[in-house]
């Protein structure tokens, strides 16, 4: 079996240090050692964006990271962004345009669209669908979560302006 | 428009309401059956048929049972005599043909994925590893994958048992199609031929079998839409006494027919589980889904119209080869797929001659199973395509030809040429909405205008019809213990909240919230004030789960029903309580009012607290039943019709061979909406599907039988940014024979919307001659459409 390696960590803002295999994949570690298993497995090859976390600010794919690259980061999930509220007006707007079925892919969605909101990037719904073009829902017509996200957007320039 | 809050009372059916129980999922807080595990759990691997088509001379498995990390290791022949096996046979169907399916490869692998060892181990990671220490000998033997070649003389016989390939033959005939054909004005002929492809679901199949010695009793955690199906597999075929075999199915990470199959493999978890004592847990892997997930459609289809000069539709033929794949599937069936579809040929429009034959043939490759539309969306493309075809033909708009042909509102019920019995259908209202909507005149001049510019735009109308809700009369007489009715059962609580057990079950329709809103309605509380619970074998009423788009309509007549009952329940105890008469009372915002002075006489907290608690304060003859248990089935007709019509506009870059949708408009007549919000994106979702259908989804396989594209980088399927923004309009006319008033809507939009897309194709390479015959339309294929059309 593969070696070890000890890595330290922040997750959704609590230290972690735990000793790791190398092969390991940062999604596994989260799900199967941190139990936080809101981080879905979709692919497992880095197509359909369900396992979406946000290492040091950025989006990534968790089942293409090992979990021994995010030793020193500082990693946020689906779980921990929405604890600390910064999901919480798309929350409410994806429930207000029913902008999920089965959930599956969803933490996936909330982690870019939040990220797509954070940077000033979702502008018109042309490129918001450009924006989560590497997330895939197979339930949705895709239209509910670009109405949820667009009016996020709206009210955040409103809220600038 | 604003969607109410679940916490808002006055909620009634058919407003828009949030979903209850979506923000759980929206946290990250969703449990799938990935997320469960069992203390002593142990984890299952399969190793799978890297062949099409073999003989397993030897299997050499003590490598891998010395690994230090292995638990057990078994092979399909080790597991065959602890179980009955599969079979996808049916009573009624006479001369229908499968072969036995043990929960993995005996002695021969059928196709490219079929599990052959199980490997049992601490981790998944583990039993994957150890899957490479597995020795074993193969006699490949050369595959049959193509249905056509399947049939032909000759033609290597798969089961060599079944003296043949062919599973079944179902022929249809009605009229003179023969003369019609013969003396029609104008016949268009073409073949078409829809590829295989897969449901997708974005969360693999998976099950936690967890066998206790202890009781001798089997839990099973199962990502399925019916776990009641489930638990009648797993006793039947295990031995087991029905009331020790209960299937719970956690948060489903979608469905669409894929996770209403019977899996031999799963049979095969469950097994393991016994022999071992221990929970045990298999979760496919994507790769495992594209191998294993029975695939749908794989149609070579043969059909043709005969039109009058003024545009009247005289006969409809098709010919269907259906290649299922290497297995019947057991209690569904996968000769529905060319049944549903010549039955279904032709069937919105009014003609007399009719001749189908569907030939469902057995193959090296995946099983065909459930999907989204079984068969109709096929018909009702190949139907509106050969439609649109003759209207041109003969110089007839294709809105005109569509409604001359149409069958009345006022012709209903009917049974068509085909067998389908249709029944409160509104078509021509629904296409006058659709030609509103989407501006259809300006399209067209606008189509025109384009043309001279050399810019290549088509618009395509279909017209679906979606048989929803069966009931008894279609699993019934196959001998499959599946059943058609749906139950609920309600609780008033001491607090006054209301708890709602139902045997439908959500894999993200949202069926659930719609059946708390109809809860809510009755009983006039608030969303919030109701909890839903379902997807136990052993709680619930036995019922059907997520078939046939019947959740709203069974379940919600169900659910009307038990609230029904318990309203009047409350009634009357509140008649004793405040010493009036029940039927001066009546719920109002979670409290007992007079009808009379619209005053507040007592709470649903105090019933519930009377009612549960300080029963001795009422009489004691009194009954206090506050739970009720109804439920539903459909017997009063074969099933329910939904109806519509959808319409694509889209450009066909004729240098790249690229399709660039530019709109798509729905007109869906689903009965009654019970929440609008649910029903729109249910329908776009289905749209999106049958999009992807049409113009990128294909499972892609080698003439050695080898899949090639198992990965979701190789398989294109939609994303956002290809689709475009749908149009929907809800035709909410009520369903008669029903209080509730819904029929269905889960299948409705991947039905219209292939023919749409289809259509729409179609019409765009029109001033080519050119015609696009193989779904999915890949830039190659149109390409070499237009090619040859010039040559």
């Amino acid at each position: 079996m593969a070696d070890e390696l000890s890595i330290a960590l922040t997750v959704n803002g609590e230290r972690i240090e735990r000793d790791v295999k190398a092969r390991q994949s940062l999604a596994d570690f989260l799900r199967e050692e941190l139990a936080l298993t809101g981080t879905h497995l979709g692919c497992e090859h880095g197509v359909c964006g369900a396992c979406s976390v946000v290492i040091d600010g950025d989006v990534v794919r968790s089942c293409l990271t090992l979990a021994a690259q995010v030793n020193g980061k500082t990693v946020e999930t689906i779980e921990g962004l929405s604890d600390r509220g910064a999901l919480k007006k798309l929350q409410a707007a994806f429930l207000r345009y029913n902008a999920a079925q089965c959930g599956f892919c969803t933490p996936g969605m909330l982690v870019i669209a939040h990220d797509m909101i954070s940077r000033g990037e979702a502008g018109d719904r042309d490129e918001i669908r450009d924006y989560i073009s590497g997330n895939f829902c197979r339930c949705t017509g895709y239209q509910a979560i670009v109405n949820a996200i667009e009016s996020v957007a709206k009210e955040e320039k409103a809220g600038v302006a | 428009m604003r969607a109410m809050h679940i916490g808002e009372s006055g909620v009634r059916i058919g407003d828009r309401v949030e979903r209850p129980g979506l923000m759980r999922l929206l946290r990250g807080r969703g449990k799938y059956i990935g997320d469960m595990a069992l203390p002593r759990m142990l984890h299952l691997a399969f190793l799978r048929s890297p062949h099409a088509y073999a003989r397993i001379v030897r299997i050499d498995k003590s490598r891998a049972e010395a690994l230090d990390y292995v638990h057990a290791v078994f092979t399909g022949n080790e597991l065959r005599e602890h179980c009955l096996p599969l079979l996808g046979t049916a009573e009624n169907r006479v001369g229908y043909k499968a072969a036995p399916q043990y929960p993995m490869a005996t002695d021969t692998v059928f196709w490219q994925g079929q599990p052959v060892v199980a490997v049992v181990a601490e981790s998944r990671a583990a039993a994957e590893d150890a899957l490479e220490f597995l020795d074993i000998e193969w006699d490949v033997l050369t595959p049959v994958v193509s249905g056509r070649e399947a049939l032909e003389d000759g033609a290597q016989v798969i089961h060599a048992e079944l003296n043949g390939n062919l599973a079944y033959e179902h022929k249809i005939k009605a009229g003179d199609p023969a003369k019609a054909f013969a003396e029609s004005d104008c016949v268009i002929e073409h073949d078409f031929r829809f590829y295989r492809q897969t449901g997708l679901t974005l969360e693999p199949r998976g099950l936690i079998a967890d066998y206790d010695p202890g009781g001798e009793t089997l839990t099973v955690y199962h990502s399925h839409q019916s776990p009641f199906q489930m638990q009648d597999v797993f006793a039947r075929h295990m031995r087991l006494p029905e009331n020790s075999v209960r299937v719970i199915a956690p948060d489903v990470g979608g469905g669409f027919g894929v996770k209403i199959n019977t899996y031999a493999e799963e049979v095969a978890v469950a097994v393991v589980s016994r022999l071992l004592k221990r929970p045990v847990k298999f979760c496919a892997d994507r790769l495992e889904s594209f191998s294993s997930d029975m695939h749908s459609r794989d149609h070579e289809i043969l059909a043709k119209i005969a039109v009058s000069k003024d545009g009247r539709i005289q006969a409809v033929g098709v010919d269907d080869i259906s290649a299922i794949g290497a297995y019947g599937v057991h209690l569904r069936f996968n000769i529905a797929e060319s049944m549903m579809l010549i039955t279904n040929m032709g069937a919105p429009y009014e003609f007399s001659n009719y001749e189908a034959r569907g030939r469902s043939v057995y193959v090296n490759k995946n099983i065909i199973g459930m999907f989204r539309g079984v068969g109709i969306p096929l018909s009702c493309a190949t139907c509106d395509v050969l439609v649109d075809l003759a209207a041109e033909r003969i110089g007839m708009d294709p809105v005109a030809i569509r409604k001359l042909n149409y069958r009345k509102a006022s012709s209903m019920p009917c049974v068509t040429p085909g067998g389908s019995k249709l029944s409160n259908m509104n078509l021509e209202a629904c296409l006058d909405r659709l030609v509103e909507r989407m501006n259809y005149k300006a399209l067209r001049a606008e189509q025109a205008a384009l043309r001279k510019k050399g810019i290549y735009r088509g618009i395509g109308i279909s017209t679906y019809i979606e048989p929803v809700a069966y009931g008894p009369l279609y699993y019934g007489p196959t001998g499959a213990s599946i059943s058609s009715a749906d139950g609920c059962t309600l609780r008033l609580d001491p607090s006054g909240a209301v708890r709602c057990v139902t045997s439908i079950t959500d894999q993200g329709q949202g069926t659930l919230a719609a059946l708390a809103q109809i809860v809510a309605d009755e009983l006039r509380i608030s969303m919030s004030a109701i909890d839903m619970i379902s997807g136990d074998s052993a709680v619930s009423n036995y019922g059907g789960g997520a078939w046939a788009s019947r959740g709203a309509m069974c379940g919600g007549e169900a659910a009307l029903k038990a609230a029904r009952a318990l309203k009047k329940n409350i009634l009357n105890m509140a008649a004793v309580i405040t010493q009036s008469k029940a039927e001066d009372l009546e719920l109002r915002e979670e409290g007992v009012v007079n009808k009379q002075t619209g005053l507040r006489v007592t709470t649903l907290a105090d019933i519930g607290r009377i009612g549960h608690f300080r029963q001795d304060t009422l009489p004691p003859d009194f009954d206090v039943q506050l739970s009720v248990t109804k439920s539903h089935v459909v017997n009063n007709l074969a099933y329910y019709t939904a109806s519509g019509v959808q319409a694509s506009y889209l450009e066909v870059d004729t240098e790249t061979g690229c399709i660039k949708l530019l709109g798509h408009w729905t007109v869906a007549d689903s009965g009654r909406a019970i929440n609008p919000l649910l029903v729109e994106e249910q329908l776009r979702g289905g749209i999106v599907q049958g999009i992807g259908s049409v113009l990128y989804e294909e499972c892609i396989y080698d003439e050695n039988g080898n899949l090639n594209n198992a990965t979701m980088a190789d398989y294109l399927a939609p994303m956002a940014s290809e689709m475009p923004d749908i149009d929907v309009e809800i035709l909410d006319t009520p369903e008669t024979t029903t209080d509730l008033g819904a029929k269905g809507v889960g299948e409705s939009g991947l039905i219209g919307a292939i023919g749409a897309v289809w259509v729409a194709t179609t019409d765009a390479l029109k001033p080519f001659g050119a015609f696009v015959n193989a779904q999915p339309f890949t830039p190659e294929r149109v390409l070499d459409a237009i090619a040859a059309a010039k040559n």
